[in-house]
């Protein structure tokens, strides 16, 4: 219990020690520990970057996805609209193509008439002269009275 | 027990005698075989088992923490860090706590404070007899295990906390805010004269106080240490007082150590907080 150079030694240990903690020991750990919480806090950062990256992503999925929909509506109203036109346009050329056909029809329904008719009048035309003939009876100069044959025949 | 042949009070007077080692009266250098021997060695001696137990201490302390502290990852921290980890963010908290100031040297001696006190006052809960029978089998008559029972163990402490207090006192406040503090508090007058008479009485309050806290610290610590190492010995004796009362002094033995679990913390922690507050009022103005 005597106060004696253990105290010097004591002393100087204690120096040494607090020495010793604060170069090895405090720094390095305390070191780690600030690292390690830097650490930490970036990836929790970087977590909620990315989080909210992803509700971006997701807007924009949304958008992409709205504008696309609204996109093919519109194609659809188009297509539609497109295939109305043409039936339409089908019908028209139908009706123009009947139309047509039946106006050539006409026509050669009254060529084949006039034809006909043409036919008729000359057949008429020889029957009158064969009636002349034979009424007459006899020799008719038919050059000479082909005039008045003819116009026999016309009003017919 | 070392005791058979000796009377109660040689046995304790055997435990608290320290192994001493220095000039004999006749001028020969050497170990103390009697306490009558190391107490005429005077102050030029040492006491070589409180030197080796704490210095074993302190170098088994700063050798885990230096393993820790070298093994210290960013990533997952296994076992022993993270047992020094934890001490060491105790301490910073503790630190955080009491110290306003910026210093990088308090934690550190925070930290060496509270783990080596911690660690020789652990030495207390060894049953009383064991290390010293041990050392009687290589011709050692005297072993103290318990370093923080030597005054001059705790003194050493406490004088090198206050060495640093009154360097960063001189350092941050300087000699002259150093000396205003221990002179023109804590009573003040505006008139010179009132003043002048003061300064007197208020040096002897101010210089009694920090003279008071260094040896606040070492007997706080040396005194709780000691009337422990004092119970344990006192319990030691009733081993030889036959089968009832060796088994009550079991039992108190037990009882005892369990309790001074709680005391063996609280001293390093008590240490260490009044180290830190100290530091604390000499980087500060009051």
């Amino acid at each position: 219990m005597n106060i004696n150079l253990t105290l010097f030694g004591q002393l100087i240990s204690f120096g040494v020690f607090v020495w010793f903690t604060l170069k090895y020991v405090w720094t390095p750990i305390m070191g780690a520990l600030e690292e390690r919480r830097s650490g930490i806090a970036d990836s929790l950062s970087a977590a909620e970057k990315g989080k909210h990256d992803e509700e971006l992503a997701r807007q924009h999925a949304k958008e992409i996805l709205l504008e696309a929909k609204n996109q093919a509506s519109e194609i659809k109203a188009q297509g539609e609209k497109r295939a109305s036109e043409i039936v339409d346009e089908a019908k028209d050329e139908a009706r123009a193509e009947g139309e047509r056909l039946l106006t050539a029809a006409r026509a050669e329904v009254d060529q084949e008439v006039n034809r006909a008719r043409e036919q008729l009048r000359e057949q008429v035309a020889k029957l009158a002269i064969t009636g002349a003939e034979k009424i007459l009876q006899r020799e008719i100069d038919a050059a000479a009275h082909k005039d008045v044959v003819d116009s026999i025949a016309n009003q017919i | 027990m070392a005791g058979d042949t000796l009377t109660s009070s040689e046995y304790i007077k055997h435990h608290l005698t320290n192994l001493t080692f220095g000039q004999h009266a006749d001028g020969t250098l050497g170990i103390a075989h009697t306490s009558a021997e190391a107490a005429e060695m005077g102050f030029w001696a040492i006491h070589l088992d409180t030197m080796f137990w704490s210095l074993l201490l302190g170098v088994l302390f700063l050798y885990f923490f230096k393993k820790a502290a070298d093994t210290a990852t960013t990533g997952v921290p296994g076992g022993l860090q993270n047992f020094c980890e934890w001490i060491v963010e105790f301490i910073d908290e503790s630190v955080r706590g009491s110290f306003t100031s910026k210093n990088v040297l308090v934690a550190p001696l925070a930290l060496t404070i509270f783990i080596w006190i911690f660690l020789m006052n652990l030495m207390d809960l060894v049953p009383v007899d064991v290390i010293p029978l041990i050392a009687g089998w290589f011709g050692i008559h005297f072993m103290k295990v318990v370093p923080s029972t030597d005054p001059n163990a705790t003194f050493g402490m406490a004088i090198g906390v206050f060495g640093l207090m009154l360097f960063y006192s001189i350092k941050v406040k300087c000699l002259s805010g150093f000396m205003g503090e221990l002179t023109f508090m804590p009573f003040t007058s505006k008139n010179p004269v009132v003043q002048a008479i003061f300064i007197p009485i208020n040096f002897l309050l101010e210089f009694v106080s920090l003279i008071a806290k260094p040896i606040s610290l070492a007997l706080r610590l040396f005194g709780n240490m000691y009337a422990g190492e004092m119970i344990f010995i006192l319990i030691a004796i009733m081993y030889n007082a036959g089968a009832v009362l060796g088994l009550f002094g079991g039992a108190l033995q037990l009882g005892w150590a369990i309790f001074h679990i709680l005391i063996i913390t609280l001293q390093a922690f008590i240490f260490m907080t009044l180290a830190i507050v100290y530091m604390d009022m000499a980087h500060n103005e009051h």
